[in-house]
């Protein structure tokens, strides 16, 4: 390309001024509200920790170390658990499951689910009604019972952990991407794009997805913490990671019963297991507050 | 008649709440009993914020801070919260824009009527019974029972506010607010509600502030004119005097951006817009876009100076803008000859339906190329069904579209790209056909993609080429649409139709969002194209003010069917079908009105 060229686009284009996108506004509105801030610390201390324990571990997880049920006064720091492996080694060790299973989940459920959402809203019709009746069925069954009733007939897989929790977040996903979109495709700037002949993917994708962001992210968050809890309590079921591996769902189920004597061993997974769900809920409620609040300025300035 | 002053607003400020930011400031008026004042101005001149404060009251995160609002002596601001409520409805009543959502949709008519009275302590039910009665005969609505005991979603946008109008009118108040009740309604019904207004203002002695931002129904319903700009009143004066020497250049970009019936001035926009709240330049808000501006107007905003009694102005310079005659107005261009060619778009026999309900009635309607005509109609006609159908928007219809000759399949997606490309179609409103989420860039890049796999350097070329048609800097190629204007949105809209370089172009009711200085801005912009560039123009309008500074053809349609077709001249001149003439003499025109006036 001829110099000429390049510097005449640059006298005919100035710079971009003033360039903020719309994510950015609702980031950065989240950001201003303080229970975004606790949410994102608890997540980076615990989320950090099941990531990166592993490496601080003192012991393996698996290592006889001590009498079982050694108390922390006897034992390391948290002491030990009922075989005499050291707990704060297996919490570290048993993050990593638990948040890699509920991420995946949440990932499947987002996308199919905003998938599905979006076709049925732009299609309308026969379409429409038969994806969200299919989603209302599939919502019909508590998602427990529906993880259950897999694992059971296939037997306990990671993938298949994966795959019903996937499914099950899928319609709540669905419904709120059909709402949120529903009301989009209705705008004329959808007509001007279908006037032009752009192809119906272009649309869904280019388009209407675009201004569904912002629920969807909150959604997204919120699903994040279900899953985080619905993951934990099927390992704690037996359906999860198998022993002698460490999950955190594992440990508070091997462990109840030495609960009066040692109650370490429970009460870190459990309290890591709540305060990551408040974590993703507290972020995602900084996130909704941020999208009502650009929506309201939005309307007010028409 | 008695000429008593009903109402008196005195050096009125409002400002953001939290700030010493003003919205209006330096606000005085007056209104004789039985008279109307006209507010007018442009969005966010601060027109219904003056207008609410009348009755003392603000919207959420504003506040009166200075001024007073006397009604026939009483300071309302002096009063407090709750000795201002029982006045509203009854020494002073408003009128909303919008009366579908002021009337409660869970009320009867009747019962809602009757709670203005009582609220007031008016009479015994027996007596509430007879002013009701009364009061809707006014406003030319049965008062029968049937009548009262209906919704408000049973009555037409016109019968809702005279419902309105009738509660407002209920407790004889002294002082009435109307913040542009006609906007949302046809050209007939307006007339009607207008005759209303006058004749109950007269008969009750009513003082009325008409705030509107049509300064044709301003200068056909009011005695008196206020003109506001960027939240200070520039000039106030009686109307015919204000119309005919108009002191303040604003005031007269303003009556020059008015469409008329007669054609024969070019409709010349205001470049530029008026500074917000806290953006103000300082002296003369208007100076930035004056013709007239002097030094003196950069440094302080100029007092209030008189031109005759009565008539005031705030301009330094109102001696020299007297001086230019308003008739000096350049002449509109002429449009195109109109040639025997081929048509470009031929409609035969086309009847379409709204699911089971059918709108539009054996349509015949031709577009040639180079020519551009107008299909004017009220809300309901089925005009925007029409363009729908030809855009490939709307596919349930019957009968024969064709273009070039070939015969077009229904609906975009049955159609071949190059047809595609060939008809183009800009909305109405702006504020919706361009994806939020894009930058204008982007959206107006859209088109270049799909008919003409242009990308990079050689569409940001084409699209800074298309922007400078529509009259706009390449500097919003970067801008999401919420950053721009209207007016400004309007045309990247245009310019994203006019890139595809279509053959034919729908427009829809395109200036029906904008304001009247920037609807002359574009509909320049639309002629300017129409001679260059070789297009066919189909233009959608309800304004038949609009349609003889651009059109050679016209076809007026009225439920669903098109009574009237011929050149604009003949049919504008010389109206056959009734409900052509009586859309005229309906449609509110400032010539008329000066001339009723003199």
């Amino acid at each position: 390309m001829s110099e000429a060229g390049a510097a005449a686009t640059a006298v005919a284009i100035p710079p971009p001024a003033r360039r903020r996108r719309p994510w950015f506004a609702l980031l950065a509105g989240a950001w201003h509200q303080g229970r975004t801030k606790v949410g994102l610390l608890l997540l980076l201390l615990l989320g950090g920790s099941a990531l990166l324990g592993p490496y601080f571990a003192p012991y393996s997880p698996t290592e006889f170390v001590a009498p079982p049920f050694s108390t922390p006064s006897d034992f390391g720091w948290f002491g030990a658990d009922l075989l005499g492996r050291d707990v704060l080694s297996r919490f570290l060790w048993g993050g990593r499951t638990v948040l890699a299973l509920s991420t995946l989940a949440t990932l499947m459920g987002m996308i199919l689910g905003t998938a599905i959402g979006l076709i049925a809203a732009y299609s309308r019709g026969v379409l429409d009604d038969v994806l969200m009746r299919a989603m209302d069925v599939l919502l019909s069954f508590p998602q427990i019972v529906f993880a259950l009733v897999l694992a059971a007939t296939v037997g306990p897989k990671l993938w298949l952990l994966v795959l019903a929790v996937g499914i099950t977040t899928t319609p709540r996903v669905a419904r709120i991407a059909r709402g949120a979109a529903v009301e989009v495709v209705e705008r004329d700037f959808i007509r001007a794009a279908e006037a032009i002949g752009e192809p119906r993917r272009r649309i869904l994708l280019g388009d209407v997805l675009p201004n569904i962001t912002g629920p969807l992210v909150v959604e997204a968050s919120l699903r994040l913490s279900f899953n985080i809890a619905v993951v934990a309590g099927l390992s704690f079921l037996g359906f999860g990671i198998q022993p002698p591996n460490a999950d955190w769902g594992l440990m508070i189920n091997e462990n109840k019963n030495g609960l009066t004597i040692q109650p370490w061993p429970v009460i870190l997974p459990v309290a890591a297991i709540g305060l990551l769900t408040i974590a993703t809920s507290l972020i995602g409620d900084g996130l909704s507050r941020s999208v009502a609040g650009i929506d309201r300025g939005g309307r007010a300035k028409e | 008649m008695n000429s008593a002053l009903a109402l008196e607003v005195e050096r009125l400020r409002v400002e953001l709440d939290g700030t010493r930011v003003d919205i209006i400031d330096e606000v005085s008026f007056s209104v004789l009993a039985g008279h109307v004042l006209g507010l007018v101005g442009e969005s966010g001149s601060g027109k219904t914020t003056a207008g609410l404060a009348v009755l003392g009251h603000t919207r959420r995160g504003a506040r009166i801070a200075a001024g007073e609002v006397r009604i026939e002596g009483r300071n309302v601001l002096a009063l407090s919260g709750l000795e201002r409520q029982s006045l509203r409805g009854k020494l002073v009543s408003y009128v909303p824009q919008d009366p579908a959502s002021a009337l409660n949709p869970a009320l009867r008519i009747g019962k809602q009527l009757d709670e203005t009275l009582s609220e007031h302590g008016f009479g015994n039910a027996e007596a509430r019974k007879a002013r009701i009665t009364e009061a809707l005969g006014e406003v030319l609505l049965p008062g029968d029972e049937v009548f009262l005991r209906r919704y408000p979603h049973q009555l037409s946008g016109g019968q809702q506010q005279r419902v309105a109008l009738a509660m407002a009118f209920a407790n004889r108040p002294r002082v009435i607010v109307l913040d542009e009740p006609t906007t949302g309604l046809d050209v007939t019904t307006q007339a009607h509600v207008l005759a209303t207004v006058r004749d109950l203002c007269q008969a009750h002695g009513v003082a009325a502030v008409y705030v509107s931002h049509d300064l044709s129904v301003v200068a056909t319903l009011a005695t008196d004119v206020a003109v506001m700009y960027s939240g200070r009143l520039v000039e106030v004066g009686p109307t015919s005097a204000l119309f005919r020497h108009a002191a303040h250049p604003y005031t007269r970009r303003l009556i020059e951006a008015i469409p008329e019936l007669s054609g024969e001035h070019a409709l010349v926009g205001i470049p530029g817009s008026a500074p917000r709240p806290g953006l103000r330049p300082q002296g003369c808000y208007f100076a930035p876009r004056c013709e007239y501006v002097r030094d003196v107007c950069r440094v302080t905003f100029p007092p209030v100076e008189t031109v005759v009694k009565g008539h005031e102005v705030r301009c330094y310079r109102y001696e020299a803008v007297l001086q230019e005659s308003l008739a000096a107005r350049p002449a509109a261009p002429r449009r195109p000859e109109l040639q025997a060619e081929e048509a470009l778009v031929a409609i035969r026999g086309v009847q379409a339906s709204h699911g089971a309900r059918q709108v539009l009635f054996d349509v015949e309607l031709v577009v040639r190329p180079r020519e551009c005509v107008a299909l004017v109609g009220e809300s309901g006609s089925g005009k925007t069904t029409l363009a729908r159908c030809i855009a490939g928007l709307h596919k349930n219809y019957e009968g024969e579209i064709s273009f070039c000759g070939d015969l077009l399949p229904a609906g975009c997606r049955a159609r071949n790209q190059e047809t595609r490309r060939d008809i183009q179609y800009v909305f109405q409103s702006p504020y919706s056909s361009l994806n939020p989420r894009k930058t204008i860039g982007q959206i107006i890049a859209q088109p270049l993609r799909l008919f003409f796999d242009a990308r990079g350097d050689e569409a940001r070329r084409r699209v800074v080429e298309a922007l400078e048609r529509v009259q706009l800097n390449s500097s919003v190629l970067d801008r999401y649409p919420h950053q721009l204007s209207g007016g400004e949105r309007q045309r990247a809209a245009i310019a994203r139709a006019l890139i595809a370089e279509p053959r034919l172009l729908v427009c829809d009711e395109v200036t029906s969002a904008l304001d009247v200085s920037v609807q002359a801005a574009i509909i320049d912009v639309l002629g300017e194209l129409q001679r260059d560039l070789d297009i066919g123009l189909l233009f959608v309008t309800h304004n038949l003010a609009l349609i003889r500074t651009l059109s050679q053809e016209v076809a007026v349609m009225s439920e669903g069917r098109i009574v009237e077709r011929g050149l604009v001249d003949s049919v504008l001149d010389h109206p056959k079908a009734e409900y052509t003439k009586k859309l005229l003499s309906d449609t509110p025109s400032l010539e008329a009105a000066m001339a009723a006036a003199r």
